[in-house]
């Protein structure tokens, strides 16, 4: 990319200048971009690359529970696990955050008080995002009353389909200025854009209206994160910050669940938008059963043998 | 953060290299009648692998003559679903040793393990997998014809893909019921060795196979044997045009694959990321040491400096180094004398003026190795535009319109391959039709398959290997 900060100030001043810069950006060529996760994912992790990479992976989970079962008391387990994952291990580090609904974000802030853990809260009517604007905006400001500093928001995909690309901006922008001080991740919801081209003009869409992360999936729908659509995204940031200077970060979210997996991905970050990305304020993973494979894998490593589902902690 | 990659490699002890080997002729390793013996090295540490013989005139009549006489009493007359058997059999001996003959390729060669795990054995095995499938059924092969095979064939192969273009040239030639003679390159003979040992194996008929080994002398040898009906040659086109001298006049077949300067070509509307990985695979796969490499970055004005500053972006991330570490993109070069060349046409470039910018990485101390390189600001009329450098080294020339393109495209003497990028489907069919190379690929780069013709036009040779059109070189 090698446009300018003063290009991009007013792309969005209306639905034709924001359609024909999305356009404009190159397209992707699903065949090769697929071809290159998958060269990528071949990659040896071993030894000391592999126990530093658990111990990062560890520090970039967002420890996740989104369910309608969820209760106080579920939620407080979970924080305890993202405080201690590994409670015979002091050496072991706490997750980056812990991600719940609005309803369960106060008892989230109480049981993580103290530690440097972040609270997220979905909001704006997750996952479909089918709700009116104000009840977004409503959804999005009771999360950060209730202590919550990252917002993990959905993009309004319908509008986003039916080429409305505008009010998915302004939308974004909105939900943006309700979050105050808190960190606003946007939900692409890669599953349901269907194309590579689509993923790549909605992160600059996100990241233009003033997303601090750009996020894969709710988790709701099938397919999740993918090695693929996270590469894109990660050249979409990558030339987001050489086009404007300003670094968004990435989470892949959804379908996660291996230390093979996670350490795929770090791989594809280091290799792609680069090590500032190998950062839990730059990158991030949505995830819940993935923790407790890390820290299998985390021991295993330390003690060369492999313990077993019941010594590691249920969330 | 850093995240430094541990090293990875693969092991070295599945394959059991022995200190010196004989020649393989009539399904037996002989000692050689009035040949020496060369070292093969390892290019990565120069250390010695192995003795082999370079074959003198008494052990080419001998594996010529035992080629012959498997051809009249064994193989022409065998039923071609017999014949499949035994290809079906070698394929599947292939992919049972794969790792093996892979850790071997990398360490006699210095191509990257990645590389010779994931394209080159499985090409070699998909080879005899589908000309297996077609020894049975010659007469579709060539409709309206009975199919006969030629006879003796003499087959001279490069260093590059040592067992892939061994399998490109025994496959189909077996499968159409001809018998060989091959002679791999002085510095990679290893695999070809190894892979008589699948053919003892696979109990193929003695004399069907026969592998000696041995430099540009053995070559020469062997294709003016009066004995051979048929040479393929896969290598440079000097030694092509020397072949092609001495076949002239005889009743010998001939085919010729030989050098390249492929243009790939970037339009405006190209997918950036995946361009910039298709020009890194076309130039830097297998070291540069590719016939078919996209030696010629044609880009389009336009969009030069963008693609130009994600190309070096791109090139940083390249590992090189050991072969066998499992996460090492670029490999060693072959060779002492390949490196001298690269070296010296590099130096040309600079000297006639072009800017040269190398891949920032640390390079071993043993061994011969190359850092990737481009050159910049490089016409029609630069040397480095023209020849081929068979190495890491991208020639960058730029043009502004699509007539312009294929112009520069086609103004080389050779005619192997080219590249088309952009995301429109109607220009990639009205630019591959003007392009004269053999192969054209679109949106990607370096890709083979064994039902895919290749082959050149002018002077990068003639004749096709793969697919039907492969069998037609063996079949009279």
């Amino acid at each position: 990319m090698t446009s300018s900060v003063a290009d991009l100030s007013d792309v969005a001043r209306s639905a034709a200048t924001l359609r024909g810069f999305l356009h404009g950006l190159p397209g992707v060529d699903q065949v090769g971009a697929e071809a290159r996760a998958a060269a990528l994912a071949t990659r040896s992790i071993k030894t000391t690359a592999k126990a530093r990479g658990i111990d990062l992976a560890i520090r970039m989970v967002d420890l996740t529970t989104l369910e309608g079962a969820d209760t106080p008391g579920k939620v407080r387990a979970l924080c305890a696990k993202a405080r201690r994952p590994d409670p015979t291990d002091p050496s072991c580090p706490s997750v980056a955050a812990v991600c719940v609904y609005p309803s369960m974000v106060a008892t989230a802030v109480d049981a993580v008080a103290g530690s440097a853990i972040h609270v997220a809260s979905v909001a704006t009517a997750f996952p479909s995002g089918q709700a009116p604007l104000a009840v977004k905006l409503a959804d999005t400001r009771a999360a950060v009353s209730d202590g919550a500093d990252e917002i993990d928001m959905v993009i309004n995909r319908g509008a986003f389909l039916s080429g409305r690309y505008l009010d998915v901006y302004e939308e974004i922008v909105a939900v943006r200025e309700a979050c105050g001080e808190a960190h606003l991740k946007v939900i692409l919801e890669t599953g349901e854009l269907a194309t590579y081209d689509n993923v790549r003009r909605a992160s600059w869409l996100a990241m233009l209206a003033g997303a601090d992360f750009i996020k894969t999936s709710t988790g709701k729908v099938s397919p999740a994160a993918t090695l693929p659509v996270t590469l894109v995204m990660l050249e979409a940031v990558r030339d987001f910050r050489s086009a404007t200077g300003r670094t968004v970060g990435v989470k892949p979210a959804g379908g996660i669940r291996t230390t093979k997996d996670a350490l795929r991905y770090l791989v594809l970050v280091n290799e792609t938008a680069g090590e500032d990305w190998l950062d839990p304020d730059r990158f991030r993973f949505g995830a819940s059963s993935l923790l407790n494979d890390l820290l299998l894998q985390r021991d295993k490593l330390a003690t060369g043998r492999y313990s077993g589902p019941d010594y590691v902690t249920l969330d | 953060m850093r995240f430094e990659y541990a090293p990875a490699p693969e092991s070295a002890s599945i394959v059991d290299i022995r200190s010196s080997y004989g020649l393989f002729v009539g399904g037996e390793f002989t000692d050689a009648k009035d040949g020496e013996l060369f070292k093969t090295i390892n290019p990565a540490s120069e250390d010695v692998l192995a003795e082999v013989v370079s074959a003198g005139p008494s052990d080419v009549d001998s594996a010529v003559a035992a080629a012959r006489d498997a051809y009249d009493n064994r193989w022409r007359d065998l039923p071609g679903a017999e014949r499949a058997k035994y290809l079906f059999r070698l394929a599947r001996l292939i992919q049972e040793r794969s790792r093996e003959l892979a850790v071997l390729e990398s360490i006699d060669n210095g191509k990257p393990i990645r590389e010779s795990r994931d394209v080159d054995l499985p090409l070699v095995a998909a080879h005899f997998f589908y000309y297996a499938g077609w020894a049975d059924k010659l007469r579709y092969a060539v409709p309206g014809r009975q199919p006969r095979p030629i006879g003796v064939a003499a087959q001279v192969i490069p260093w590059n893909f040592p067992l892939l273009m061994l399998a490109w040239k025994i496959a189909p030639a077996l499968a159409a019921g001809n018998t060989v003679v091959l002679k791999p390159a002085e510095t990679t003979p290893l695999t070809a060795l190894h892979f008589a040992q699948l053919c003892q194996q696979a109990d193929l008929p003695p004399g069907v196979v026969n592998i000696v080994t041995g430099a540009g002398e053995t070559g020469r040898l062997l294709v003016e044997h009066p004995g051979v009906d048929k040479v393929a040659f896969t290598g440079s086109t000097e030694v092509g045009r020397a072949i092609a001298r001495a076949v002239a006049g005889t009743r010998k077949r001939l085919t010729l694959e030989l050098g390249g300067k492929a243009a790939n070509i970037v339009f405006d509307d190209a997918p950036v990321d995946q361009a910039v990985e298709g020009i890194v695979n076309g130039i830097f796969f297998n070291q540069g040491h590719v016939c078919c490499a996209g030696s010629r970055l044609l880009v389009q004005e336009s969009v030069a400096d963008e693609v130009l500053d994600a190309l070096k972006r791109r090139m940083a991330t390249l590992r090189v180094g050991d072969p066998l570490d499992k996460n090492t993109d670029v490999g060693a070069i072959n060779s002492a004398a390949q490196l001298a060349r690269i070296r010296e046409l590099s130096d040309v470039g600079t000297a006639e003026g072009a800017q040269r910018w190398s891949a920032p990485c640390e390079l071993p101390e043993r061994g011969f190795w190359f850092v990737p390189t481009i050159f910049t600001g490089v016409s029609q009329a630069h040397r480095i535009a023209r020849e081929e450098i068979f190495g890491p080294v991208l020639s960058v020339l730029t043009f502004r319109t699509p007539a312009e393109a294929v112009e520069k495209a086609n103004n080389t003497p050779y005619g192997l391959s080219a590249g088309v990028w952009t995301e429109k489907g109607s220009r990639i069919l009205a630019i591959a039709d003007q392009l004269r190379a053999g192969v054209v690929w679109a949106n990607t780069f370096n890709k083979f398959d064994p039902t895919a013709p290749f082959g050149g036009y002018k002077e990068s040779g003639y004749g096709r290997e793969g697919g039907r059109q492969g069998l037609e070189a063996y079949l009279a």
